[in-house]
């Protein structure tokens, strides 16, 4: 149904022209889901756009036809490719919303593509969005047509912008990481209602993922991409079990699954055992029904109720649980970047929540209890190169002189395999994992006992994830650091973590050794965590 | 440390000359202001006539070789005139901008920063102040004070804060929250450091914009006010007093009185306008590769 063949698309930039991609050959067949798979960079979402004809400006098709049921989208006019689009072609996006527009209504929303392509007029075109509603399994689809996206979590609102990419019956479907950014659960629910309404329509769908597991389990067949090129392609099963590329392999085995450990990630020849840890045994951090609520439009919010655990000297103990759960407000207070409501948060025996925001900055215990951030973008500062942004705790937290500080800096930067030139960039010039780098670089800097590392890698992609996840073992083992990892990945906390806490609603699920809670699940609540993560184990054999 | 700190002047000067290269309307802006600023600061050794020298014997003299803008009802050359002039204009918007910047920027910033009541209050006050018809407020000041070149500095200042302040404070209360700002206080800052050095720079690329559209309404304002007998008084060379004086010799067909000076304000105004988006270029790091 859609070929493209010999694709080429270049970019225009600063540095001269980018060759984005480069002789890409794939078809989709009428009912087919083929999945695009690839880490950032690849060229796999470029791929789409330029089917869409949506390249950003100084993108250009330099080669290549693209043809879909006889028409040739490279060639075709401007008002051609708008009727295309929506009505043949439909695309949904990575982060929902942004994808919706917020200071209007979803049924509103709805409504305007359906009467842009003539599916419905003034009088039944509010009838047909609320039918779309309840087809994408929206409850009370006629109060939510008046929800602004804002009122609509991160599901319901990739939900509606399903509902507006199928609202005009498409034939190709094109899903650039429709769950990226959305819990395990969640995903699970919105790519089986994509692939249920795919079925039912007999849609053609291309999902663009950089989960592996993700694809096996729900494409028909997937094509590998890497540096602009097509690698491999083949059927989900074939493909994992059997893959030819080098580079197959090396995505195969950078994801996490049940039977590897955490060295089973990296490329054989980089592999190196497991360093000692040492244990002391001793309490390092003893929180005492910890309670944090806000006040909130309707009435208190209890975002944590309560929570208690201990966590001993060189352990790793994961939070894990879905968005909301409150496992980043209980770190927020351990780190003393948030007040408590009330609890006691022991740290080498004294009280730290007693002490007051504003003096804990000052603190002599500031540097024991240091932070790896979620977004590595976010928390480095634009305007500091990354030499100042690793600088900045040793500069504040230490008494080195500045000679000593800079030998710090670059000590530290052999530490977490950051090369020297890259010092002197800022965050912008630098790659997902070399700014994780320097976040982890700066988290250590000042050699905490206790480091917070709040999803570290939800950012990156499965093989700099694998890099980052064994740095991140190396390190613990030769600074004896203790970690509380936070997280909504069973599986890669698994790989790093001796005990887990399961969250759900500002409560503790179940805890207990990592292995004990993944094998056998106490609750229903962490055995529905465990199902809905797409695993690769599944499929290869 | 000091040859990261020349590597990085290196690359500021090149990146200037790339932003440049690349929009050469900013670069034709650029040239403008650096003759604007040539004739501020050399201005009254460059002119050809002393601007305050009268000659009755040659008054209102068109435009000619001798005299390029022509000559006023006193016989002062008006090209002269013009170009002495700049320094003034200047110095007071410059002065004004400044000061609008600094004090908006503090208050924008404990505003956006720390919220709550504090922010109540002082958006109320910015409010009260743009309920006013900006100009007619900068009349009643500077007529209530007195009519010296520092009060019109202070009352175009005033008139200004609000645009800069509420501007900070939407940038920094975006960023209150940001991840680097939290780690910079996990790395020991206090508040008021993470604030200053952490927040605030990052909302410098649009305060440009705006720093060079306001320098373009103060000298505007200077100007305004002049023209209808505030602020700076005659004899002194001031574009806004110029045009004043020579709208009555319009009539009479001496158009070239009030004509050169107001083309010159025009060209002034012109130039900031379009410096804007040059300034932010340079100032925003992202666009540096």
């Amino acid at each position: 149904m859609l070929s493209i063949k010999d694709l080429a698309v270049d970019f225009q930039t600063r540095k001269g022209v980018v060759h984005a991609v480069r002789n890409v050959n794939l078809h989709v067949d009428k009912g087919e889901t083929l999945g695009i798979v690839g880490e950032s960079g690849s060229g796999k979402s470029v791929t789409s756009y330029a089917l869409m004809r949506i390249l950003d400006a100084g993108g250009t098709i330099t080669a290549g036809d693209i043809v879909y049921s006889g028409v040739d989208l490279r060639n075709s006019s401007a008002r051609d490719m708008r009727n295309i689009r929506g009505r043949e072609i439909s695309m949904i996006f990575q982060n929902p919303r942004a994808a919706l527009n917020p200071i209007r209504k979803v049924g509103h929303q709805l409504e305007d593509v359906l009467k842009t392509h003539a599916q419905a007029t003034r009088y039944d075109a509010r009838a047909k969005a609320i039918s779309m509603l309840k087809s994408v399994q929206i409850r009370n689809a006629e109060e939510r047509y008046h929800a602004y996206p804002f009122e609509l979590s991160g599901g319901m609102c990739q939900r509606v912008v399903i509902a507006i990419a199928l609202a005009c019956n498409p034939q190709l479907l094109i899903a650039d990481e429709p769950t990226t950014g959305l819990d395990i659960t969640t995903q699970k629910t919105v790519m089986d209602l994509i692939q249920s309404l795919s079925k039912e329509r007999q849609m053609s769908s291309i999902l663009i993922t950089h989960d592996l597991g993700l694809a096996a389990q729900y494409c028909d067949r997937i094509v590998v991409m890497k540096d602009g090129e097509l690698v491999e392609t083949g059927k989900p099963k074939t493909l994992f079990n059997n893959a030819q590329h080098a580079y197959t392999r090396k995505l195969i085995a950078a994801t996490p699954r049940k039977e590897a450990s955490i060295r089973d990630l990296l490329p054989a020849e980089e592999q190196q055992p497991l360093p000692e840890r040492s244990q002391s045994g001793e309490t390092l951090l003893k929180v005492n029904n910890l309670v944090k609520t806000y006040a909130g439009k309707n009435g208190p919010v209890h975002a944590v109720k309560g929570i208690s655990f201990d966590l001993k000297q060189g352990k790793s103990l994961a939070l894990v649980g879905e968005s909301g759960c409150g496992k980043s407000t209980t770190s927020s207070m351990i780190t003393r970047l948030l007040d408590c409501s009330s609890g006691e948060i022991i740290f080498n025996g004294q009280d730290i929540g007693k002490i007051k925001l504003r003096e804990f900055a000052q603190h002599n215990m500031r540097k024991d209890i240091q932070m790896v951030f979620q977004d590595a973008t976010d928390s480095l500062n634009p305007r500091h190169s990354a030499f100042q942004s690793i600088l900045e705790p040793i500069k504040h937290l230490t008494d080195l002189g500045s000679t000593a500080r800079q030998e710090r800096v670059y000590e530290l930067a052999d530490l977490v395999g950051l090369p020297h030139s890259l010092l002197t960039r800022f965050p912008h010039q630098l790659s997902g994992g070399q700014k994780a780098r320097v976040g982890i670089a700066r988290a250590i800097a000042v050699n905490p006992q206790l480091l917070i590392l709040d999803e570290p890698t939800a950012a990156l992609d499965v093989s700099i994830q694998a890099i980052v996840l064994n740095l991140l073992a190396d390190l613990r083992a030769k600074l004896g650091m203790t970690y509380l990892f936070v997280s909504h990945d069973l599986h890669v906390v698994r790989l790093l973590c001796d005990d887990v806490i399961v969250m759900k609603d500002g409560e503790i699920v179940e805890m207990g050794p990592v292995e004990k809670i993944m094998e056998h699940p106490k609750s229903k609540y962490t055995q529905s965590l465990l199902d809905a993560a797409p695993s690769l184990s599944k499929i290869v054999e | 440390m000091s040859m990261a700190s020349t590597n990085k002047s290196d690359s500021l000067i090149a990146h200037i000359f790339y932003v440049l290269r690349g929009n050469p309307i900013t670069a034709l802006a650029f040239i403008l202001l650096a003759s604007f600023i040539t004739c501020a600061l050399f201005g009254p050794l460059i002119v050809p006539y002393d601007p305050l020298a009268s000659n009755t014997s040659n008054a209102l003299m068109p435009p000619s070789v001798d005299h390029w803008f022509g000559t006023d009802n006193l016989g002062r050359d008006v090209f002269s005139r013009v170009i002495v002039a700049t320094r003034l204009d200047l110095l007071i918007s410059v002065s004004a901008v400044a000061l609008s910047f600094v004090i908006g920027s503090i208050l924008g910033s404990v505003a956006g920063y720390w919220g709550g009541w504090l922010d109540a209050i002082l958006n109320r006050l910015l409010d009260t102040i743009m309920a006013f018809p900006l100009f007619v407020l900068a009349m009643g000041i500077v007529a209530a004070l007195g009519n010296t070149i520092e009060n019109i500095v202070y009352a175009t200042a005033l008139i200004n804060i609000p645009f800069y302040a509420r501007l900070v404070r939407a940038e920094v209360n975006i960023r209150r929250d940001a991840g680097f700002a939290l780690a910079a206080k996990l790395s020991g800052n206090s508040d008021l450091r993470v604030l200053a050095v952490h927040i605030f720079p990052n909302a410098l690329p649009p305060m440009m914009v705006q720093i060079s559209l306001n320098l373009g309404w103060a000298i505007l304002n200077a100007a305004g006010l002049s023209f209808i007998g505030l602020g700076v008084r005659p004899p002194t060379p001031e574009w806004g007093i110029m045009v004043a004086e020579g709208a009555n010799f319009v009539i009479s067909g001496e158009w070239w009185l009030a004509l050169f000076p107001g083309l010159w304000l025009m060209l002034a105004v012109f130039t900031f306008n379009l410096l804007g988006d040059g300034l932010r270029d340079i100032v925003d790091p992202r666009k540096r590769t």
